[in-house]
């Protein structure tokens, strides 16, 4: 047990709990007893809150613990994470300003919302729902392994259901304080987290280098430890022919999808106007930064010979305890105990904006569409609020009944299916030309064909022969048996080819429905609404209706 | 039913200014970066010219905000208020 580090994690734990039941008194509105303010902590945040809030929603815990990790075992590709958040918001900046304003005009809280106004069909918006409901639950898991990765560091690594007890302490507290502030907890949280973050990393960047001989040298001996070992023929410093595709298409989308999944969305509708949203697509690539020299310390893992812990309750070496052995091997004590903290607080704020995000889909989209169409505000934002205990006691069983591994696969799929309301949510923002029934088929084939590939895909090294990853290669695509690139060993991205498969099934039946004139839904939009800016007189009352 | 009354006001607003945000994507070409050297503190080039590209987003979406900010706010859509309230039983 290391006594200083849980100490000093323990009282900054503390801390963030206050700030967590203090939150619901800050910048408080008229009522909690509305999603408006429950759920988008009053649609007011400007522009540092946001830059917090969505800083800390994007930049997950299980980010700064797995893309690391990444790096430490398969060196190069690991790095597609730095791309991905560069390009992320020149692809955004526009789409994301029409959403916040047909979202602020129509009171839109979810992308569900959105597309059941634009499109009036409660079939598109369901499958919306649902897939940001399923992809978000994992992702929800992820950020409790990488607490319980910081946890097990510390020395917390029991067995069985004891091993879990920290864990499941630490989740029971965020709840908790959800249920009772809503996104103000998060938002609040965040500066603390990143505060930390921000200093942990900076140290990490120039201390470590400075101590293990230069970048140079940390570089080299990844390099030597690559080429040395033959698991993994595609790792290396570089990337090499077979993973370049792979390496783009992954960044590119991982990118279209990050605004897609709810939680993006819901710190995007807390902002107060377009021009906070504008501001935070200049300034959070501080994060991005970040997220790039974070990863490079997988090559110092390297270069330190740290080794990650063995998990006690799987029996494996869990290559995501890397970062934590690290600064547990370098730092001394008191400053390993802060940078756990900040990895572990981290989890925590994204943690209860995805449950936040999931529970709106579930209260707007599912539970007031098809059970109480009645629902008062009041009512719905208590089912939102239960909805949100739900869905984290869901992820903690997730991760004590069930293989982590088994998250890291969902979230992996997850990725894949988001992307497939990129038509629908994305899309439509520009144009109806897709038709509604168009936009069903191809969710529904770009669904079926990401699943299909991704069964196909095995990973050696974790001796896995299905689900093992999102790089296919093109050998093993295949169109009702026909293998356009047979003997091909380029990879791709997964999701990317699913998307291009959806747009097309989703392009040919609009074709045909729109030859017969069949009837595309109701529109309740207005062109007009999507540059609603603050101070327009259209937007919706917040927390009124 | 879709062309549904009160179509009023551009549905897209378009300002050659947007084409900056396509630059960062120069970046997915791995063809370009993918070198060792020269490398630049001990890194190789794939990870600070990646770093540099962080610069390159920031600025593209910096010149974009800049200069779009003094668009009219549309404000082209008169007596719509109608509309909205009939709405209202089933939109919120």
């Amino acid at each position: 047990m290391q006594w200083t580090e849980l100490i000093i994690f323990a009282l900054l734990f503390v801390v963030v709990t206050v700030l967590g039941f203090v939150a619901a008194r800050w910048q408080r509105g008229s009522t909690l007893d509305h999603l408006d303010e429950w759920g988008l902590g009053g649609r007011k945040f400007g522009s540092w809150i946001t830059w917090f809030l969505v800083g800390g929603d994007l930049y997950t815990a299980y980010t700064f613990v797995a893309v690391p990790a990444l790096v430490f075992s398969a060196g190069a590709t690991g790095f597609f994470a730095l791309p991905y958040t560069v390009i992320l918001y020149p692809i955004v900046f526009l789409p994301l300003l029409r959403m916040w304003s047909v979202s602020r005009v129509h009171g839109y809280v979810t992308p569900a919302d959105y597309v059941r106004g634009r499109y009036g069909s409660q079939l598109l918006a369901l499958l919306v729902a649902v897939t940001g409901i399923v992809a978000t639950m994992p992702y929800i898991a992820l950020q409790l392994v990488g607490l319980e990765a910081v946890l097990r560091t510390i020395g917390l690594n029991g067995s069985g259901i004891l091993g879990h007890l920290p864990l499941l302490i630490a989740f029971i507290v965020l709840a908790v304080y959800t249920y009772q502030s809503g996104l103000r907890a998060p938002a609040l949280i965040a500066f603390v987290k990143d505060i930390l973050i921000y200093i942990v990393i900076l140290v990490a960047v120039f201390y470590l280098p400075a101590k293990l001989g230069g970048w140079g040298h940390i570089v080299d001996t990844a390099k030597a430890k690559f080429d040395a070992t033959t698991t993994n023929p595609n790792d290396g410093i570089l990337l090499n022919s077979n993973n370049q595709l792979q390496y783009a298409t992954l960044a590119l989308g991982s990118a279209l999808a990050l605004f897609l999944y709810p939680h993006s969305l819901t710190g995007a509708l807390a902002s107060r106007g377009r021009n906070v949203i504008k501001r935070n697509m200049v300034a959070l690539p501080a994060y991005s930064l970040l997220l790039g020299l974070l990863a490079l310390l997988g090559f110092v893992a390297i270069s330190a010979a740290a080794k990650p812990i063995v998990n006690q309750a799987t029996g494996r070496a869990d290559s995501n305890t890397i970062i934590p052995v690290l600064f547990d091997q370098q730092f001394p004590s008191w400053f390993a105990g802060i940078a756990f903290a900040a990895i572990g607080i981290g989890a925590l704020v994204p943690a209860a904006i995805m449950s936040i995000a999931a529970a709106n889909l579930w209260t707007r989209n599912i539970y007031k569409e098809f059970f109480r169409r009645d629902a008062s505000p009041a009512q719905e934002a208590k089912q939102a609020k239960l909805a949100s205990l739900v869905v984290k006691f869901g992820a903690v069983l997730f991760i004590i009944l069930i293989d982590p591994q088994f998250s890291i696969d969902l979230q992996l799929i997850g990725g894949v299916i988001i992307l497939q309301t990129l038509p629908a949510v994305a899309i439509s923002l520009y144009t109806r030309w897709f038709h509604v029934w168009g936009l069903v088929a191809g969710w529904v084939a770009g669904m079926a064909w990401g699943f299909a590939m991704l069964y196909v895909i095995p990973n050696p090294a974790a001796n896995k022969a299905h689900f093992g990853g999102s790089a296919l290669a093109l050998d093993k695509l295949s169109l009702f048996g026909w293998h356009p690139f047979s003997g091909s060993t380029v990879q791709i991205y997964v999701g990317f080819v699913a998307l291009i498969g959806n747009l097309v099934v989703a392009a040919v039946v609009t074709w045909i429905l729109r030859a017969r004139k069949v009837p595309n839904g109701l529109d309740k939009t207005q062109n007009s609404d999507y540059h609603a800016d603050e101070g327009d007189p259209r937007l919706k009352e917040v927390a009124v209706h | 039913m879709s062309e549904a009354p009160g179509k009023a006001g551009n549905g897209l607003k378009w300002n050659n200014w947007n084409l900056l945000l396509l630059v960062p994507l120069i970046m997915l070409i791995t063809p370009l970066i993918n070198f060792d050297g020269p490398r630049l503190l001990g890194l190789p080039f794939f990870y600070w010219s990646q770093f540099a590209f962080v610069i390159v987003g920031v600025l593209s979406v910096a010149i974009v905000y800049v200069k779009t900010r003094n668009e009219p706010v549309d404000t082209s859509a008169p007596d719509r208020l109608s509309v909205d309230d009939l709405d209202e039983g089933e939109a919120k």
